[in-house]
């Protein structure tokens, strides 16, 4: 049977939190725990001639992350899926998630 | 959702039943505040609310939801809120109530609002709200119709720097209120075959996936982003955008209109305006030519910090675009020539053609005609009130454009002035409703602070025992949240239905509370039995009544463009803008009989590099402020301990070449201080910030420490306001410097 995963365009992850609280509510996870956390890099500029910068966001889920099979066996989406307020988690089995990573900035986590 | 049952009763409500919760399909508008009215589903369990999540089949947010509501239930269920009505029994700032009944709270309102009628004088009564609540329209209804008094304010905000500045010029040159057009107005979205993606976004002084201001959800910017819009950004700090933008203008904080007219400057220069819309649409087109070559990049250079040929770029880059918008913030408000830099932008969209194109600039009113109870129009009750007391509204006689604002209102630094010295009279009462006075947007909080003691009622209705309740108020009146109120949010389209699903001890909605005083003080005016009857009256204009509403959730509207050439927008019914010229007036006649500089032009702010070399010796900083958090909004959100849990300090950034000069570390808690006064807060290290200039975070108080003064939940230790001036507005009062002073930053011992 195949494993279910999440695919993240971090290009477009704008670092907003939801996915971290929605986890935590789903979960009902305290002060110091979660099931999925943001990892940040930057700002720094990419080159000192340059006006580039990096400045990015990663949701990383943790052992705690169980892909919400409650709410998926009722037809919902993950929490941190539903919630995304820039759409950029999507859920489903990892061979179809591995053909949609056309895009240059995405990580497919298998928690 | 249909494997799940729905809940069999006689409400209106879209409610079914998921195992032990009841969900509730709504919009929520206010508390939690917010600039948008996001479509959520409550789920409860008898009259507690468990969790709420945003609703996956709305149109306007597609399910998302931001952490401000996914939290509310801890909010909601606070124990700390304020249950019932209280009276003060021992002196203001001592925190000791007395429990009192809702008619014992009204008795006592009653018997105050006749005595100073009957003393005083209506107009010495002045009330004000805070932005983003559900109380924009409710509030004036309040203070017109059963006060009978004319100050209606957005409390002391200096220079009504949130908005008002951008509707009152948007008020005289355009004629209505625009807003970017992420197809938002359309129930198909990004389907709506006749809406164009816009090639450029221009994002100026505002960072809207956090702000989401005036009633536009900044993640659309995101979803067009994926679609191939390209950014401009105008922004002291890089933002999220900034690192993503093509084009990045990293402005020194207050001059916004510098670089505004330069790039007017190139576009009018180089031809690469719309020749055919600025011959047939625009008034004064030669006036503003002139204006503008007196700012050419070079010397926008000089002013603004930012490289002549990067305005150059960005400015062809934004004229070439077809089509495109500006999504503008409060940064354009907080200057003392604000009305200046919105006049230039407006100019900038305008004769770029991009007002009232697919994909452009768009031209909006309320959905349906919607525009009482739950919208941001500051004049419900205001035409009824006799002449001889609309006159008496504080500050529009020394500054005419409050009288021509697209939502006027009384001048918080005329209000402030009256309650000092008495003149042009005493202020007797003051209600507040949803704000936090000197906690969040005034400025030198020790000066309101101060000010506010001296008014003998006070009022506040708020969910919420805050620092100015504690200080300030004689009666504390506790208000519902959005999960506890029938109400409506029309700002801007689709028209929503605000459904009530729970009750919270005795609190009672805004609307409520407005009706039933009301009907104590002037029935006439309030001629509704109940709350329904008022939300039906007001939805006369869509045809529907609450309950249909209700049913629906939300209904969208007919989208037009081009509705200048339509005559779709003055009352003759004549093509034209709704203006006195009927086009748009880069040019303002009006502002010559007012005394005024009819175009946009740039001012400095009174503390800065150039108005105060002599003080930048002691204060060597340019002090920017209050860019909004993911956390909380405004003052909210402090007493959450999960949203502490992501944001525990305020937060000071400061470049790291400059923190190492002083000798200050990532996490330090530091002085932030001026010629003003000084707060404590936490130095962040972050090169997206030039090292000339810091960020502080506004609104700052800490709910969990004691509510009782001196120490009044510590709400002057880390209030950037400290550092802020009232009373030093531009020209037109509107537009105070807020986002750009100075100061000096050390290591806290």
């Amino acid at each position: 049977m195949s494993r279910n995963g999440l695919l993240i365009d971090y290009e477009y992850c704008t670092g907003c939190h939801s996915c971290e609280v929605a986890c935590k509510k789903e979960l009902n996870l305290p002060k110091g725990k979660h099931g999925i956390m943001l990892a940040k890099n930057g700002p720094f500029k990419l080159s000192e001639a340059g006006d580039k910068w990096e400045l990015t966001y990663v949701p990383v889920p943790t052992q705690l992350c169980d892909l919400c099979g409650d709410r998926v066996a009722n037809g919902k989406k993950p929490s941190c899926v539903h919630h995304c307020q820039a759409s950029v988690i999507e859920y489903g089995p990892v061979e179809e998630l591995a053909k949609k990573m056309t895009n240059p900035r995405m990580v497919l986590f298998v928690p | 959702m249909s494997n799940f049952k729905k809940v069999e009763n006689d409400s209106h409500k879209v409610q079914w039943q998921e195992g032990d919760y009841t969900v509730t399909r709504t919009c929520s508008w206010t508390a939690p505040g917010c600039h948008d009215g996001c479509s959520v589903l409550y789920y409860t369990k008898g009259n507690e609310l468990i969790k709420v999540e945003g609703d996956p089949d709305s149109k306007y947010n597609n399910g998302r939801l931001c952490v401000r509501c996914l939290n509310a239930p801890e909010l909601v269920n606070d124990p700390k809120r304020v249950k019932w009505p209280m009276k003060r029994v021992g002196e203001r700032g001592e925190n000791k109530w007395a429990r009192i009944t809702w008619d014992e709270a009204y008795d006592i309102i009653e018997k105050n609002v006749r005595d100073i009628w009957r003393d005083y004088g209506a107009e010495t009564i002045v009330t004000a709200i805070g932005t983003g609540r559900n109380t924009w329209s409710i509030v004036p209804k309040l203070t017109y119709s059963a006060f009978k008094s004319p100050n209606f304010s957005m409390g002391f905000l200096a220079g009504d720097s949130c908005y008002l500045p951008r509707a009152a010029a948007m008020g005289t040159m355009i004629g209505d209120f625009f807003i970017i057009d992420a197809s938002q107005m359309d129930e198909r979205r990004f389907e709506n075959p006749e809406w164009k993606l816009p090639e450029c976004v221009c994002i100026w002084g505002n960072n809207p996936i956090i702000s989401n201001g005036d009633g536009f959800l900044g993640h659309w910017i995101v979803d067009m982003m994926k679609m191939g819009t390209k950014l401009i950004v105008v922004d002291p700090y890089l933002t999220w955008f900034a690192s993503r933008a093509d084009y990045w203008l990293q402005l020194r904080p207050g001059t916004d209109a510098a670089v505004g007219l330069a790039m007017l400057n190139v576009i009018i220069e180089e031809g690469l305006y719309d020749h055919d819309f600025v011959d047939k649409w625009c008034y004064g087109f030669e006036e503003l030519s002139e204006r503008v070559k007196e700012y050419p990049p070079e010397k926008a250079e000089e002013i603004s910090w930012v490289p002549a040929e990067k305005i150059r770029e960005a400015a062809r880059f934004f004229a070439k675009a077809k089509p495109a918008s500006i999504q503008w913030g409060l940064a354009i408000d907080t200057q003392r020539a604000g009305v200046s830099v919105a006049n230039s932008i407006c100019a900038l969209v305008a004769i770029t053609g991009n007002l009232d194109v697919p994909g452009g600039q768009h031209l909006i009113r309320a959905a349906f005609g919607v525009d009482r109870l739950a919208h941001v129009a500051s004049d419900w009750g205001f035409a009824e009130l006799p002449k001889e007391l609309r006159d008496k509204r504080l500050g529009v006689e020394e500054y005419p454009l409050y009288k021509f604002g697209l939502a006027a209102t009384s001048r918080g630094d005329s209000v402030l002035e009256a309650i000092e010295s008495g003149r042009p009279y005493p202020i007797k009462m003051y209600w507040f409703q949803s704000t936090n006075l000197f906690v969040c947007c005034a400025s030198e909080a020790k000066r309101i602070y101060a000010a506010m003691k001296q008014v003998p009622f006070v009022v506040c209705v708020d969910p919420v025992l805050t620092p100015s309740a504690v200080a300030f108020a004689d009666l504390v009146l506790p208000a519902a949240m959005s999960v506890e109120r029938d109400s409506l949010r029309n700002w801007w389209t689709p028209l929503r239905s605000i459904s009530k699903v729970i009750q919270y001890e005795e609190v009672k909605t805004d609307e409520e509370i407005v009706l039933e005083l009301g009907k104590r003080l002037n029935p006439e005016q309030f001629p509704w039995d109940t709350v329904e009857d008022m939300i039906d009256w007001a939805l006369k204009p869509a045809g529907v009544t609450f309950k249909e509403l209700e049913e629906k959730v939300m209904i969208w509207p007919e989208v037009n463009y081009y509705k200048y050439e339509k005559g779709l927008l003055r009352e003759d019914g004549e093509p034209g803008f709704n203006t006195d010229t009927g086009m748009v007036n880069l040019y303002q006649d009006i502002f010559v009989d007012w005394g005024l500089d009819p175009l946009p032009f740039h001012m400095e702010p009174p503390y800065s590099p150039v108005s105060t070399p002599q003080m930048m010796k002691e204060y060597p900083l340019v002090l920017t402020a209050g860019s909004r958090p993911w956390e909380f909004f405004h003052s909210e959100h402090r007493q959450s301990a999960t949203l502490r849990e992501f944001h525990p300090n305020p937060r000071l950034t400061i470049n790291p070449e400059t923190a190492e000069k002083l000798g200050i570390k990532d996490g330090d808690w530091v002085w932030i201080e001026n010629n003003i006064g000084k707060v404590k807060q936490v130095a962040v290290l972050d090169p997206g910030i030039d090292p000339r200039v810091v960020h502080g975070e506004h609104a700052w108080w800490f709910p969990e420490r004691e509510a009782s003064e001196p120490t009044l939940y510590g709400a002057f230790e880390s209030n950037i306001n400290v550092l802020t001036t009232q009373c030093t507005t531009g020209p037109t009062g509107y537009g105070a410097p807020l986002k750009n002073t100075i100061c000096k930053v050390y290591k806290a011992e």
